[in-house]
C-alpha cells in the first residue's frame, strides 16, 4: 500500500458512516427501554429482525406497496414492544437487573425460533423499494440503499430526541428515568410510560430492521446486528442518547474499516475488542451516568 | 429440616450428607449409576454421558453464576478452549489422559481469570456484556489461529486410552465421564462449606458488604471464574474425548445460552439444581425429537420443525422459569421433599 486510495477510503468511510447510522437507531431503541425500564434488552436484534420480517410478508407476500408496507411492519414492531412489556418485563418488575437481562436472552431465543417457523430458515431479499442507481457525493460512489438508510435514520433520531425535550411523553419518560418514585408523586403514569417506552422502542427498532433488512438481506441470523448495538451504547453509555448516536457512527466506521481492511472475519474482534476496552477504562461509557452504590 | 434428626456435635451438623436416609439414597443413586451402563443400550449411554458432561459444566457455571451472582455468557467458550487444549495435547504430545484433562482444566482456569478481570472495574450487567465479548474473541481465536487449532476444519483425535484401555464407545467412555462428573459435583457442594465458597456467597448477596466483611473483591471474583472455567475444562476436554473432533463451531455462543439457561431452569446456587438443570435441559431436545417422531406421519415436514421449536422451547423455559420459578427444578424438587418429611401433619 504505497499510494493510500484516499477516494476509496472515503468511499468505505461513507459506508460506514450509513450503517453507524443504523446502529445508532437501534441503539436509540435499546437507550430507550434502558432508560426507562432499566432492562438490558439483548432480545434488540431479534425485534428488529421481527420488523424485517413483517415488512417482508407485507411488501413481498401480500404485495402491498412500500408505503403501505412501512408503517405496517412499523405497527408490528410497536405492537411486539407493548406485548413484549406486558407479558415478561411487566411480571419482572422489582426483580435483579440480571434476571431481566436473562429473560431478553430466552425472548431472542423465543423470537428467532418464531421466525423459523414462520418463515423458514433460509435468507431472503427484501422487495426492493428504494431504487438501486447509485448516489455520488462529489467523487464518491455510494450505494442508494445507504444515502436512504443514512437520511431515514438521521431524521427519526432527530424526530426522537425534539419529542425527549418537547412532547409530554418524552419529559414524562426522562422524569421516570431520572427517579421513578419522584415521577409517580408527579402524577406521571409510569406503567404507561414503561409501556410507551417498549412500544416506541419496538417502532424504532422495526425501522431498524427494514432498513437493515434493505442493505444486508434478511434471515433468522440477522439478529447478530443487536449485539454490534450493544457494542454500540456501551461505548456511548446505556442510558446517553447522545452516546448511542456517537457510539454508532464510531462503531459503523470502525466496523467499515476492519472489514475492508483487515477482512470480515476481524469485524467481531475488533468491535468486541473496543468493547472490553471501553469497559475497562470508562466502565460507564463515554456518555453515561456513573451510578454511585450505597450500602 | 426432617423430622428426629437431632445433631450432637458439629461436625454431625456441618456434614455433606447429615442424614442417614440421605446416606441410603445416595449409595442407592451411585449402585444404580455404577450397574446402568450394564443394562442400557448405546444410545442411552451416549445420553448418560453426554449429560454427565453437561453436568460438569452446569456445575461450573452455577458455581460463578448461581453462588457468586457474576452472570456469565462464555461458559461454552471455555469449555472450547479446554476441548483445544485436549485435542492439541493429545494429537501433537500424546500425553496422558488424565494429565490432558487436568492441562484442559488449568488452561481454562487461566484464560477464565483472564476473562473475569473486567470485574475489577466492572459488575453486573457490563460483566455479563464483558463475558459476551470475550467469548466471541474467543471463537475468533478458534477460528483464526490455523497453526494451533487447524482453523474451521478443527482437530480430530484418537479415542482415549489409559494404561492400554481404551475408552471409544459410550459404554468404556461412562467409566472415564461419569466417575469425574461425580467428583465434580461433590467437590463444587464441599466448596460451599469452605472459607472461600462462604465468601463467593458473601459477593452474590451484597459485594460492598462482604468488602467490608474483609473479603477482597477482586481476588475471589477471579478466583470464581478460575474455578468455573476449570469446570468448563474439564467438561470441554472430556467433550473432546468423546466426540472426537473438535471444530470453532462445536461451540457456538448459543452453547453458552444453553448453560445459562440449565442454570436457571435447574435453580441458581444449588448444586442440586446444577444436576437437575443438565439433565432436563439435555433430554428436552431428546424429548422433542421423539414428539417430532410421533408427529412425522401426521405432518409432512415434522423433522423441519423441530429446530426452530427446539430454539423456542429453550426460550420459553428459561422465561417461564424465571417469571413463576425463579429458583428452579431444586425448588420443586425441595417442596415436594418436604411434603414428605412432614407428611402427615402438614402438607
Amino acid at each position: 500500500m504505497i499510494d493510500f486510495d484516499w477516494l476509496f477510503f472515503l468511499e468505505v468511510s461513507l459506508a460506514g458512516l450509513g450503517s453507524g447510522a443504523l446502529l445508532a437507531l437501534t441503539g436509540l431503541s435499546f437507550v430507550l427501554i434502558y432508560k426507562a425500564t432499566r432492562a438490558v434488552n439483548l432480545a434488540i436484534g431479534e425485534m428488529l429482525m421481527i420488523g424485517a420480517y413483517a415488512f417482508f410478508s407485507f411488501s413481498a407476500g401480500l404485495g402491498l406497496p412500500w408505503w403501505a408496507a412501512v408503517p405496517a411492519a412499523l405497527a408490528c414492531g410497536g405492537l411486539l414492544g407493548a406485548v413484549i412489556e406486558r407479558a415478561v418485563i411487566r411480571p419482572m418488575l422489582g426483580e435483579s437487573a440480571i434476571s431481566v437481562l436473562m429473560v431478553t436472552i430466552g425472548l431472542g431465543s423465543v423470537l428467532i425460533g418464531a421466525v423459523e417457523l414462520l418463515w423458514g430458515a433460509d435468507p431472503a431479499q427484501l422487495p426492493d423499494f428504494m431504487g438501486t442507481s447509485p448516489v455520488f457525493l462529489g467523487p464518491a460512489y455510494v450505494s442508494r440503499k445507504i444515502v436512504i438508510g443514512f437520511a431515514v435514520a438521521a431524521t427519526v433520531i432527530t424526530l426522537f430526541i425534539l419529542a425527549f425535550r418537547f412532547w409530554r411523553g418524552g419529559v414524562a419518560l426522562r422524569a421516570t428515568a431520572t427517579d421513578q418514585g419522584a415521577a409517580y408523586s408527579c402524577g406521571i403514569d409510569v406503567p404507561v410510560v414503561f409501556s410507551m417506552a417498549w412500544v416506541f422502542a419496538g417502532v424504532a427498532a422495526a425501522g431498524a430492521g427494514i432498513l437493515v433488512g434493505a442493505v444486508g438481506g434478511i434471515s433468522p441470523a440477522m439478529g447478530i446486528f443487536g449485539l454490534s448495538a450493544l457494542v454500540v451504547v456501551i461505548v456511548g453509555g446505556l442510558d446517553s442518547v447522545v452516546g448511542a448516536l456517537i457510539g454508532g457512527v464510531l462503531v459503523g466506521l470502525i466496523e467499515a474499516w476492519t472489514g475492508t481492511y483487515l477482512g470480515g472475519e476481524f469485524k467481531t474482534l475488533i468491535t468486541f475488542g473496543l468493547l472490553i476496552a471501553v469497559l475497562m477504562v470508562r466502565p460507564y461509557g463515554l456518555f453515561g451516568t456513573v451510578e454511585i452504590e450505597r450500602l | 429440616m426432617r423430622i428426629a434428626t437431632a445433631k450432637e456435635s458439629y461436625a454431625a451438623d456441618e456434614a455433606l450428607f447429615d442424614t442417614p436416609t440421605q446416606r441410603v439414597w445416595l449409595a442407592l443413586f451411585v449402585a444404580v449409576c455404577a450397574l446402568f451402563p450394564f443394562t442400557a443400550n448405546e444410545y442411552w449411554l451416549y445420553m448418560a454421558c453426554l449429560v454427565a458432561i453437561h453436568v460438569i459444566s452446569v456445575t461450573g457455571l452455577n458455581i460463578v453464576t448461581g453462588f457468586t451472582g457474576l452472570v456469565s455468557l462464555g461458559q461454552a467458550a471455555f469449555m472450547g478452549v479446554g476441548a483445544y487444549t485436549v485435542a492439541v495435547a493429545e494429537t501433537r504430545f500424546g500425553t496422558p489422559v488424565l494429565l490432558n484433562l487436568i492441562a484442559a482444566g488449568a488452561i481454562t482456569a487461566a484464560v477464565g481469570a483472564v476473562v473475569g478481570i473486567p470485574s475489577l472495574r466492572v459488575k453486573g450487567l457490563y460483566l455479563a456484556i464483558a463475558t459476551i465479548a470475550s467469548s466471541f474473541i474467543l471463537h475468533f481465536v478458534f477460528a483464526n489461529w490455523n497453526s494451533v487449532t487447524h482453523g474451521v476444519s478443527g482437530i480430530s483425535l484418537p479415542p482415549a486410552s489409559i494404561l492400554g484401555v481404551e475408552f471409544g464407545r459410550p459404554f468404556a467412555l461412562y467409566f472415564l465421564i461419569v466417575p469425574i462428573a461425580f467428583l465434580a459435583v461433590f467437590s463444587a457442594s464441599n466448596l460451599f462449606r469452605t472459607r472461600i465458597g462462604r465468601a463467593f456467597i458473601a459477593i452474590r448477596d451484597r459485594d460492598i458488604s462482604a468488602e467490608v466483611l474483609g473479603i477482597p473483591l477482586l481476588r475471589y471474583k477471579l478466583m470464581s471464574f478460575a474455578l468455573s472455567s476449570f469446570y468448563a475444562g474439564v467438561a470441554g476436554g472430556l467433550w473432546a474425548y468423546f466426540f472426537r473432533v473438535v471444530t470453532p463451531e462445536s461451540f457456538p455462543f448459543v452453547y453458552s445460552i444453553f448453560f445459562l439457561a440449565a442454570v436457571i431452569v435447574g435453580g441458581m446456587g444449588s448444586i442440586l439444581g446444577s444436576i437437575l438443570g443438565a439433565v432436563f435441559m439435555t433430554m428436552v431436545p431428546e424429548v422433542l425429537k421423539l414428539g417430532v417422531g410421533v408427529m412425522s406421519p401426521f405432518l409432512s415436514d415434522a423433522v423441519a420443525l423441530l429446530s426452530p421449536v427446539r430454539t423456542i422451547v429453550f426460550g420459553g423455559l428459561i422465561i417461564g422459569f424465571l417469571i413463576f420459578e425463579p429458583h428452579g427444578l431444586a425448588e420443586i424438587w425441595r417442596r415436594i421433599r418436604r411434603f414428605f418429611h412432614l407428611w402427615p401433619f402438614k402438607t
